[in-house]
């Protein structure tokens, strides 16, 4: 594939989007299905042309293609400094990309079925398309102010999504609330990216990492800062501590929307992004220790809370996280590597369980509290398989993908040189038995056990759907299903260490993109402590499914009795700990109160109003002089201009004479 | 004769022509309104010459489509107009906006519309008139000029009782600080025998003006203070709320912004180059301070177009930071900015009045629910909500990033804190856009929403917001367009004060003949970029 046509592949979703967004409204339901699948599909095919191409014997490592609009390639071109629509890939693209179109476009075609009864059905696939443009423009930038307008793109895109069903104040709070939260991520974003061109001249990738590697004495300092607020734009769109709020409350978007932009993708551009910047990273064990902390922290965290929720969406949101924090925790102890595979195998079976778990919802019209489901085995066989592919590859069972990327990711916490490498290791493992409870939890609630659901026939709930009964649902839903149950048992042969007689792939492949200069010395370890961490890890996996299983299939109600026994730290717990509330208290709610008495009343009706007010008042006096032989603004005007000029003429003759 | 010698003329006398014209018209059946848009749009397409007879190659510094005539032998008054690169797009955007405005009080102005149009195109000459004036005279004309017919228009035709004290008070605050500009222009003839601004100019960067530096600093800040409160910079702003709150749209869309940003680059900058440059951290961080005290103001407003108004200063507050900032890329995206105010602000008040004419209210708490109903307001409100909060991609963006990162390069002191205050503003103007947004159009149709049947966007309508989306995705994507002139303007404002500041350096250094202060010359003329 040709080098200049990059820019294609972003476009070709926009082009869907242009159509539906203008027309859609008018247009038969099946035509707006097909103006949204294709252009993704196509752009899924130019994304195989191009892996091809780029596997290929000898072929370049990246590829680079500036585009140009009205014959300018700049898209802001201003003297000493200019940002080109250019794009690029190498490997780490290449991956970005693959799940990016591949992923997507499974969860396009899931959509057609799932939303088949909603209204707006021509708006929610011109969002999506949105999304998909933006998306591919963030993994194929070629410098960080591109890579930003995917990155507020996807977040616009996320906005009209959670809000997709804006008549409802939920849904419109937390589409307005993701949008927010991530702008205070973007806030460290925006700057990151002043001090890049105040110390670089450019946001280009190339000239500033070749400037960072070959300045081996930058150490910490400039970089550090950078790198910091780097992390807080990352935060902010992967939904870590202290800015993970807005993502939980983002489920209030139909379920397709959860799966693709708030598991698979747009969330983990901030892995994406601290992976691509790896160079400056490196330079700052600083950095680097913080993103270790926040996500092992955020890992942990999240776990906890996902451990006691009833909302199955809501279980997964928190999932998602604890997740993302693991690969934040990857990309702290420098194992960029471990940190993108985990990425990959997430998007396979997260994207899985999200959408299984429509399934799930679609089968019981719209219901999401696992407190009425149970049972549903039988009812919703394929549902319950691929799904049980998902619950399996997230627990970290092998030779399921979850448990290669996140066995990577514990064993290079463990030996890294991190002085906590440790204690993050062991942060890990303990979230992984948390994982496999919490999953298999959510697996014993809804497919075992007593049938909890009424059959309802009547519709209503957000996902409502106009056929009642407890049903499986169509092809097009279950096909992408089974694809990626596939993807999530196959998915992480593709990095199967050495010492599991593997040939770690995906390491190789992503070499050349995020070999770290220096800090990633990792100790020598023999294979036999990596299987033995291994080994333990999947011990403490099975130990989450058991308790689970005990509490939730042996004897049901246990759990219960726990709760009772410990009746303040599980309220504390199920209400999340209350951060939302905490943010209100110390955040919002004394920022507007000092808004409304400070700068309202004191400063705008004090001393800006009050000023006002004594001008006003002085010149009234003077002015009802003049009101007594005139009137209207004019003559008044007139009269100013005279004592304006009997004032200047004063000046000049007295003032300034020469 | 090369009509580039005289198009300038023919843009800013046009409009006056028209409002002749419109005097003699009746006013009746929309003889009015078809009467302005027709002279609106005339005067559009001339200032459409502009650019596309630009000289970009030109020298920096050089003014085009000059007239130079003399008016006033003594007192020495030229009739000299000029455009480049600062002013040009400036002109164009005044053009663009005025038939939009003519559009959208079709049916909102609707008694004494000759009186409103009249008004209204006296406003646009004033307007063009300030943009193009190269001769301080010609230029203090049409400043006083912009004054009258935007405080007749709102004492006129203001919504509520209020009018004439929103009237006074925007009159009052803009005349007061206009009288003492008059003192000092005059202050500067009498010291030079010239209004001519290029003249002016030269002796400015050769310190040939006056060697009492403290009646050069009076002198400026009569100047800046003049234009402060015309933009308004914060603290200045106590008109805005009232007068804006009042006037009717069209006259909202023109009433803060661009007259006194322009004339903050082109006659502080020009004439007061050094003095500009010291007083820049306190301007910067009265910029940043209006930035997020804007914002969080709008935040808690309860009134559309109050909210509105708040807004308006924190996003002039952006272009004040930029100016101020003195790097090409502040000014650069100052100037930028200031056509996104002038496009975004517009585009808000233009569909704040929509919603007006519907649901006679703007509280802010009588609406709710009205997206199911009303799909393209939403719609244009949204893209005209991202253009404002700087979206990548639209043009707000490209101006905001500008003037946030020449902040970030700046050498005025104390501008990493001040780049960082005003870097929160992205917080919070995203906070109260989509709050209103989402208080407006989502959630359940309000008990007032439901009592009115209202229709969605007219024909008229929409032909009055497309052209503002339109250049919102336009100049967030291709804004080398206008960035080139743009580029050549700043460019040239921050090499001309660093020269200053250079000759003023050797100017002291020569006279004290000490070798610190060449030092300090050479430390602070590195920070040019």
């Amino acid at each position: 594939m040709p080098a200049d046509f990059l820019w294609l592949i972003p476009l070709l979703p926009f082009t869907g989007f242009l159509i539906n967004g203008t027309l859609g409204r008018r247009l038969p339901r099946p035509l707006v299905a097909a103006i949204a699948l294709i252009p993704t599909a196509l752009s899924a095919i130019l994304w195989i042309s191009l892996w091809f191409s780029m596997k290929a014997p000898g072929a370049p490592e990246s590829i680079q293609s500036v585009a140009s609009l009205f014959g300018n390639t700049s898209w802001i071109a201003i003297s000493g400094f200019h940002v080109d629509f250019a794009f690029s890939v190498d490997h780490l693209t290449l991956i970005m990309l693959g799940v990016v179109t591949c992923v997507g476009f499974l969860i396009h075609l899931y959509s057609v079925g799932y939303m088949a009864h909603e209204e707006g059905y021509w708006r929610f696939f011109a969002y999506l398309n949105l999304f998909m443009f933006f998306m591919l423009v963030l993994v194929l930038a070629a410098n960080f102010l591109l890579l930003f307008v995917g990155w507020e793109g996807v977040g616009l895109a996320s906005y009209l999504l959670i809000g997709f069903y804006f008549k409802k104040d939920s849904a419109a709070n937390a589409g307005k609330k993701a949008f927010v939260v991530n702008r205070i991520g973007d806030f460290g974003f925006l700057l990151a990216m002043f001090l890049l061109i105040a110390h670089f001249g450019s946001l280009d990738f190339t000239t500033i990492f070749t400037a960072v590697n070959q300045h081996p004495e930058w150490q910490g300092g400039f970089l550090t800062a950078i790198a910091l607020l780097l992390v807080v734009g990352a935060t902010g769109k992967s939904a870590q501590i202290p800015l993970y709020v807005w993502l939980p409350d983002a489920m209030e978007g139909p379920t397709p929307v959860s799966a693709l932009i708030h598991a698979a993708t747009m969330v983990t551009a901030g892995i994406y992004m601290v992976a691509r910047s790896h160079a400056i990273f490196d330079r700052s064990p600083y950095a680097l220790g913080v993103v270790a902390i926040i996500g092992a922290a955020t890992a942990l965290f999240a776990a906890c809370i996902g451990m006691v929720q009833h909302d199955i969406k809501r279980v997964l949101a928190y999932s998602t996280v604890s997740q993302l924090g693991y690969m934040f925790l990857a990309c702290g102890v420098g194992a960029y590597t471990a940190g993108v595979f985990h990425l990959l195998t997430h998007a396979f079976f997260k994207a899985l369980l999200f959408l299984a778990a429509g399934s799930v919802i679609h089968a019981l019209s719209g219901e999401q509290d696992m407190r009425k489901m149970g049972g549903l085995r039988k009812r919703i066989p394929v549902t319950f398989w691929t799904m049980t592919m998902g619950v399996f590859a997230i627990a970290g069972l092998p030779p399921l993908a979850g448990f290669f990327s996140k066995d990577e990711i514990l064993f290079r916490a463990f030996v890294s040189p991190n002085p906590i490498g440790k204690l993050l290791w062991l942060v890990g493992l303990i979230t992984a038995g948390m994982t496999s409870f919490y999953m298999f939890r959510l697996w014993f609630k809804t497919f075992f056990g007593a049938e909890r659901f009424e059959e309802h026939h009547d519709s209503h709930g957000h996902d409502a759907h106009g056929h009642g009964g407890v049903h499986e649902s169509p092809l097009v839903m279950t096909l992408p299903l089974m694809v990626l149950a596939l993807l999530s048992i196959i998915g992480g042969w593709v990095g199967v260490p050495e010492a599991l007689g593997g040939h770690d792939e995906i390491g190789a492949f992503l070499e050349p993109v995020l070999s770290s200069t220096g800090v990633t010395v990792t100790e020598v370890v023999s294979h036999g402590t990596e299987i033995g961490l291994a080994a333990i890890s999947v011990l403490v996996a099975l130990t989450g499914l058991f308790a689970a299983y005990v509490l939730y299939y042996k004897k049901p109600g246990t759990a219960a009795t726990y709760a009772q026994r410990f009746p303040a730290l599980y309220r504390l717990v199920e209400n999340k700990f209350y951060i939302d509330e905490l943010y209100q208290a110390v955040i919002i709610t004394p920022l507007l109160m000092f808004t409304r008495i400070v700068l309202g009343i004191a400063i705008d009706g004090g001393v800006v109003g009050g000023s006002a007010a004594a001008a006003t008042a002085t010149t009234r006096g003077l002015g009802s002089l003049v009101r007594r032989v005139q009137s209207g603004n004019i003559r008044s005007y007139a009269g100013w201009l005279a004592l304006g000029a009997a004032a200047v003429i004063a000046v000049m003759i007295f003032g300034y004479t020469h | 004769m090369n009509i580039d010698h005289t198009i300038l003329t023919i843009i800013t006398f046009v409009p006056l022509a028209g409002a002749l014209v419109l005097a003699l018209l009746p006013d009746r059946d929309r003889i009015q309104q078809w009467a302005a848009l027709a002279v609106t749009l005339v005067t559009f397409l001339l200032t459409l010459h502009l650019p596309f007879h630009f000289d970009y190659s030109a020298a920096a510094g050089t003014f085009q489509f000059e007239q130079n005539l003399s008016w006033v032998t003594s007192p020495a008054i030229r009739y000299h107009v000029g455009v480049d690169g600062l002013s040009m797009w400036l002109i164009v955007l005044a053009g663009f906006l005025a038939p939009l405005g003519v559009l959208i009080s079709w049916n909102a102005i609707d008694n004494r519309r000759r009186l409103f149009y009249i008004f209204f195109l006296l406003q646009q000459v004033a307007m063009l008139g300030i943009f193009v004036s190269l001769d301080l005279f010609l230029y203090y004309a049409f400043w006083e000029l912009s004054l009258v017919p935007m405080a007749l228009l709102i004492a006129t035709f203001g919504r509520t009782e209020n009018r004439r004290r929103a009237a006074i008070k925007f009159f009052l605050y803009a005349f007061i600080p206009s009288a003492i500009l008059l003192v000092a222009m005059l202050w500067l003839y009498a010291r030079t025998g010239t209004f001519d601004y290029p003249q002016l100019v030269q002796l400015a960067a050769t310190h040939g003006i006056s060697g009492n530096s403290s009646a050069l600093w009076l002198a400026s800040l009569a100047f800046l203070a003049a234009f402060a409160v015309k933009v308004p910079v914060f603290p200045l702003h106590g008109w805005l709320s009232d007068a804006v709150s009042e006037a009717p749209t069209a006259a909202v869309m023109v009433i803060a912004g661009k007259l006194g940003l322009y004339s903050i680059l082109r006659f502080s900058f020009g004439l007061f180059p050094e003095q500009s440059h010291c007083i820049a951290p306190l301007m910067i961080a009265l910029g940043a301070i209006g930035i997020v005290y804007g914002a969080l103001l709008a935040l808690v407003q309860k009134d559309l177009k109050r909210l509105a108004a708040y807004g308006t200063l924190g996003h002039v507050s952006v272009v004040i930071l930029g100016v101020f900032a003195f790097t090409v890329s502040g000014i650069d995206g100052g100037i930028y900015q200031t056509i996104n105010e002038g496009l975004g602000g517009s585009a808000l008040f233009m569909l704040l009045g929509l919603l007006y004419e519907r649901y006679r209210t703007y509280d802010i708490r009588e609406y709710g629910g009205l997206a199911a109903r009303l799909p393209w307001i939403v719609t244009m409100f949204v893209l005209t909500a991202l253009s404002v909060v700087g979206l990548p991609m639209l043009n707000g963006f490209v101006g905001e990033f500008l003037v946030l990162s020449g902040a970030m390069q700046s050498t005025v002191a104390h501008h990493i804190g001040w780049t960082v205050l005003a870097t929160t503003g992205v917080i919070f103007t995203a906070s109260y856009m989509l709050w209103m947004i989402q208080r407006v159009f989502y959630g359940e149709l309000s008990r007032r929403a439901e009592s009115v049947d209202a229709i969605d966007l007219t024909a008229r309508e929409h032909l009055a917001l497309w052209p503002l989306v339109a250049l919102f995705l336009l100049m967030g994507i291709a804004s080398p367009i206008w960035l080139r002139a743009i580029d050549s303007a700043g460019s040239r404002i921050v090499s001309t004060i660093h020269q200053a500041q250079a000759n003023d350096a050797n100017f002291a250094a020569s006279q004290t003949s000490g070798t610190e202060l060449m030092t300090t010359a050479s430390s602070t003329t590195k920070g040019g970029r």
